[in-house]
């Protein structure tokens, strides 16, 4: 921790700042980590190559280029846009989101009838929109980096936001099926082949109302409260909008079978109430307030039905998923022995036979890619999403003002609890809801939604890490337009140090 | 608020943590289990990924392998449907494999431990050779002929079973049992199709999927004199010694009076014993067997193979299809005394005798070749994927000397005395010195009863060539002649051809 033991600061840093140890861009470092990720996501795809076309074409490195390319481009956004961002959020997401894309080239290649396999275009199938999607998603990270400047800027329209999220919840449940519903979830907007799920973006949008409104209230929140049952309960009219934006967005969920997201955001509610007020009262009332849901929703699923009857089916199959492993505990039941199959090493990418996985692609990819490459090639995963949700709650540590620090803390914890609710329920730990796996899963809706998210920690990353004496001058200069402006109400915080 | 941003952190790292720990209890814990479970159709896969081997018999393929475009990359097939059904088995996706199938399964699968060598050849050279090739013994004609005469039989049963052997190695030229199923559907990749087929057959109340040339045992009726008459010629009888018959004959504590098929049958008080196995006369082996005592005929049975419970037809090593053990059955009163009267019934094939048609084919050939029975085999090699290597060749092996040269002389002869002169004679091949012995046994009152042939055909030089035994399950009248005409026809085609030993 001594200064003495820190290196000299690289020419590249230290032409731009006076030697302060914070100032660090680490740029480069996150260059060489993102090359490494593509070198392994190309390696990954020459091994299913190997594994399944007996050979490796020499195109197999197409994929990792076009992915390289595409987060070398945002690498170099982030280098003139926020330059003091976290350098292992960018390769660690990316190597996530390639492995992603090959793994879901791979399930093309199995797919693929025997003789097809090795023309298979890059850009076809799964694997080829979700490369494409990539694309887009990271252009519109790219694009948030650039449009806000300072995370603080968004807390402006935090009530435009909150009003969006829960029209953007609520959409899928108010059209007609014929264009909301796939596999009985009234969870999309389908136009032609296209469909988006909005409720990915609400999340994001319903996160920084929360902020916004919590940090705002916080000091009332924290004081002016009733005391009951031992528990300092704060004034409705205080709670109120929050209470009532969340409510609607897990009463919709709920009616639209969509448990997954709405334990997601109840979490989401819960811990960013905890870390706005410091109370750990709160998080055992969520905790108290989860578990008798859960169990009223269990007892009236079993008695009751109708809207509840879901939740006790899928209690059920958790409890049990194999007696009914032909019918309603298959997937789960298939989960497990792809899982079991894949062992400590796995099957190798590519080896498996992870195709036979309903909804492989999806909820289950998890499982998929742990046939293949067993509980050591998991591990590794996880450790990845923990560095990006621990980097995460790092960047809401170190920035300064309460509103980032509420934004990055729930965004973080969110991406790790959807993790969590996901892998956790694929591998049997708590009963299974459908939620896509971050980065991973196919689909557009949700790679956009998380590289949002990452956009808004790299922002927030960079306003943490940023050098606290005088932004000085050049590229890491502070954009133009004046300070900042201050959150109304918010209290300045004064970094320990 | 960096405090409780601190919990969470911690908070996150308890639930991935909980991930963690959770994932090695599936994946290290549990992970053999779910790698073995039923419902685990990753195993079927794999073992579809290579292409198994063929089973063959004289340069024909009965059971090979198609490539197809499905999820499971190859497609068993069986060219020749029912005709092979009992002997090949069937290699289905979610049922129980049988038969050959089965119990060659790692060498045709190519995950036997002796194609090691050929794996990892595969692996440096690329090359996906698949399973290794299984060669059986069987005659394509006298199999043909065999299943053909079986499923048209004359006095329509409905059915049976029929099979052949090579007296002096114990190969076996034809195996039928009847009725038959076609294999292909249980084979089926749509297990829905495949389970619908097996549903339908093991419901059927003919019992198709029964292999009753190998575990299924009748009364042998007339048949099991032959034994009893071995029993006889070591005990101081020979063939021309007088024993007593008659038209009827009544046991010492029994008053059931045991008669002959017909009343022009040793109405005489006394035949030689030639006589009474030329024209199957009850009422001497009935005596003949009391005479004789229960422990000398249960006895002489053991030593033709009765009571054998572990004997396996496939390689003649380990392995193989399951038999059923032939028996002779209690023949005592409850005190543990001999029953007299049951001993009479025993010794002309009734009471509680029961007979594989194995069993039969087994008596037939050790009298052919000269007393000694040969240990039956299926396999006649193993042949790696190539077809360059073989990794086994059968090699004949004795099972056992029922008899002496010279009994096992006396016997062909009285038993060439039923083709030329009494019961069997449907069974004659011209060229060739044919002997038998023919059957009725009864199966319960009020049921027709099943006809039996056992026999062997000897060429000029006295060398035996085939032995058979055909089994007519309620056959009724006529029954053992219709067998014995079927014995005749599969010997004669296996004289023709062979069949690999």
């Amino acid at each position: 921790m001594t200064v003495a033991a820190t290196p000299a600061p690289s020419p590249a840093t230290a032409g731009e700042q006076s030697g302060v140890r914070l100032a660090r861009s680490r740029r480069n470092a996150e260059l060489y980590l993102l090359l490494l990720a593509m070198a392994l996501v190309a390696a990954y795809g020459a091994t299913v190559e190997a594994n399944l076309l007996d050979t490796v074409t020499s195109d197999f490195w197409m994929p990792a280029a076009a992915l390289g390319a595409v987060f070398l481009g945002l690498h170099l956004v982030i280098r003139f846009l926020a330059p003091f961002a976290d350098p292992a959020l960018l390769p660690a997401v990316a190597l996530l989101n390639g492995l992603g894309v090959g793994f879901l080239r791979r399930i093309d290649l199995g797919d693929a009838p025997v003789a097809e396999r090795e023309t298979l275009a890059v850009f076809a199938g799964q694997g080829g929109r979700q490369l494409a999607w990539t694309l887009g998603a990271v252009v519109l990270a790219a694009g948030l980096l650039a449009i806000m400047r300072d995370h603080r800027s968004i807390s402006r329209y935090a009530y435009t936001l909150g009003l969006a999220g829960i029209v953007l919840v609520m959409i899928p449940a108010v059209l007609p099926s014929s264009i909301s519903e796939i596999n009985g979830a009234k969870l999309w907007v389908r136009v032609g082949s296209f469909s988006i799920q909005p409720g990915e973006f609400a999340k994001l949008a319903l996160l920084v109302f929360f902020a916004y409104y919590l940090v705002r209230k916080r000091e009332v929140l924290s004081l002016a409260s009733r005391r009951f049952l031992g528990i300092d309960f704060p004034r409705g009219r205080d709670l109120g909008p929050v209470v009532g934006v969340w409510l609607i967005s897990v009463l919709v969920l709920v009616f639209e079978k969509d448990l997954g997201t709405s334990l997601l955001y109840f979490g989401m509610f819960v811990v960013t109430l905890y870390i706005a007020t410091e109370r750990v009262s709160w998080l055992l009332i969520g905790l108290v307030l989860f578990f008798g849901g859960a169990y009223l929703a269990y007892v009236l699923g079993s008695t009751v039905g109708g809207p509840f009857a879901n939740f006790y089916v899928r209690a059920e199959i958790w409890l049990d998923p194999f007696a009914d492993p032909t019918d309603k505990g298959y997937q789960l039941v298939q989960g497990l022995l792809a899982l079991g199959t894949g062992g400590l090493f796995g099957a190798g990418p590519g080896g498996g036979q992870p195709e036979i996985l309903p909804e492989v692609q999806n909820d289950f990819i998890f499982a998929g890619i742990g046939e293949e490459i067993g509980l050591f090639g998991l591990s590794a995963l996880l450790v990845v999403y923990l560095l990006i949700v621990e980097r995460g709650l790092r960047a809401a540590l170190a920035v300064r003002d309460s509103f980032g620090k509420l934004l990055a803390g729930g965004l973080a914890f969110t991406l790790g609890l959807q993790v969590f609710v996901i892998v956790g329920g694929i591998s049997k730990l708590i009963p299974l809801t459908g939620q896509t796996t971050p980065f991973l899963s196919a689909g557009g809706s949700s790679l956009m939604a998380n590289w949002l998210l990452i956009a808004v920690l790299l922002r927030v990353s960079d306003g943490a890490r940023r050098p606290v004496t005088g932004g000085g001058g050049g590229k890491a200069a502070r954009p133009s337009g004046g300070p900042p402006e201050q959150l109304h109400g918010a209290p300045t915080e004064v970094i320990k140090p | 608020m960096n405090a409780p941003l601190r919990r969470v952190g911690v908070v996150v790292m308890v639930l991935f943590g909980l991930l963690f720990a959770n994932l090695n209890w599936i994946q290290a814990y549990k992970a053999d289990e779910y790698r073995t479970s039923d419902y685990n159709g990753r195993v079927q896969v794999a073992e579809y990924d290579r292409k198994r081997g063929n089973i063959e018999a004289g340069g024909t393929a009965l059971a090979t392998s198609k490539e197809t475009t499905g999820n499971l990359k190859f497609q068993r097939t069986y060219p020749l449907g029912a005709k092979y059904a009992h002997v090949l088995g069937y290699k289905p996706v979610n049922l129980a494999d049988q038969g050959i199938e089965r119990v060659e399964n790692d060498f045709l699968a190519g995950t036997s431990d002796q194609l090691i060598g050929d794996r990892l050849k595969d692996m440096f050279t690329g090359d996906d050779t698949g399973g290794g090739n299984v060669l059986l013994t069987l005659s394509k004609r006298a199999q043909d002929v065999a299943y053909d005469q079986l499923s048209d039989n004359k006095v329509g049963a409905k059915r049976g079973a029929a099979i052949a052997i090579d007296p002096r190695t114990g190969a076996i030229q034809a195996l039928v049992s009847m009725p038959s199923f076609n294999p292909n559907p249980l084979a089926s990749h749509d297990t829905n199709e495949a389970s619908a087929a097996y549903n339908k057959l093991e419901q059927d109340p003919e019992g198709p999927l029964k292999n009753r040339a190998l575990s299924e045992t009748l009364p042998p009726g007339s048949t099991f004199k032959i034994v009893v008459a071995a029993a006889a010629l070591e005990n101081g009888i020979g063939k021309t010694t007088q024993i007593p018959a008659g038209s009827s004959w009544t046991p010492p504590t029994s008053g059931t009076p045991i008669r002959n098929a017909a009343a022009s049958i040793c109405p005489e008080r006394q035949v030689t014993l030639m006589e009474a196995v030329t024209e199957s006369c009850n009422t001497g082996f009935a005596q003949l067997g009391v005479r004789l005592g229960a422990e000398t005929v249960k006895e002489k049975a053991r030593q033709f193979g009765f009571e054998q419970d572990d004997l396996t037809v496939g390689q003649l090593g380990e392995g193989g299809l399951p038999t059923a053990a032939s028996r002779t059955g209690d023949i005592q009163n409850p005190d543990g005394s001999i029953d007299q009267a049951a001993l009479a019934q025993s010794s002309i094939g009734q009471n509680n005798v029961r007979m594989t048609p194995l069993e039969g084919a087994l008596i037939a050939g050790s009298i052919a070749n000269n007393g000694s029975q040969m240990r039956p085999y299926l396999v006649r090699q193993l042949l790696a994927p190539d077809r360059t290597t073989s990794y086994y060749t059968a090699k004949a092996r004795e099972l056992r000397q029922p008899v002496e040269p010279q009994v096992a002389a006396d016997l062909r002869e009285m038993m060439v005395s039923v083709v030329r002169n009494g019961t069997g004679e449907n069974a004659a091949i011209s060229g060739y010195t044919v002997g038998g012995k023919t059957g009725t046994a009864q199966s319960a009152p009020d049921r027709p009863d099943h006809g039996w042939f056992i026999g062997f055909a000897l060429d000029k030089n006295g060398n035996p060539v085939s032995a058979v035994c055909v089994m007519l399950e309620q056959a009724g009248p006529g029954g053992s002649a219709e067998a014995a005409r079927i014995a005749g026809q599969i010997m004669k085609a296996a004289i023709a051809d062979p069949g690999g030993r």
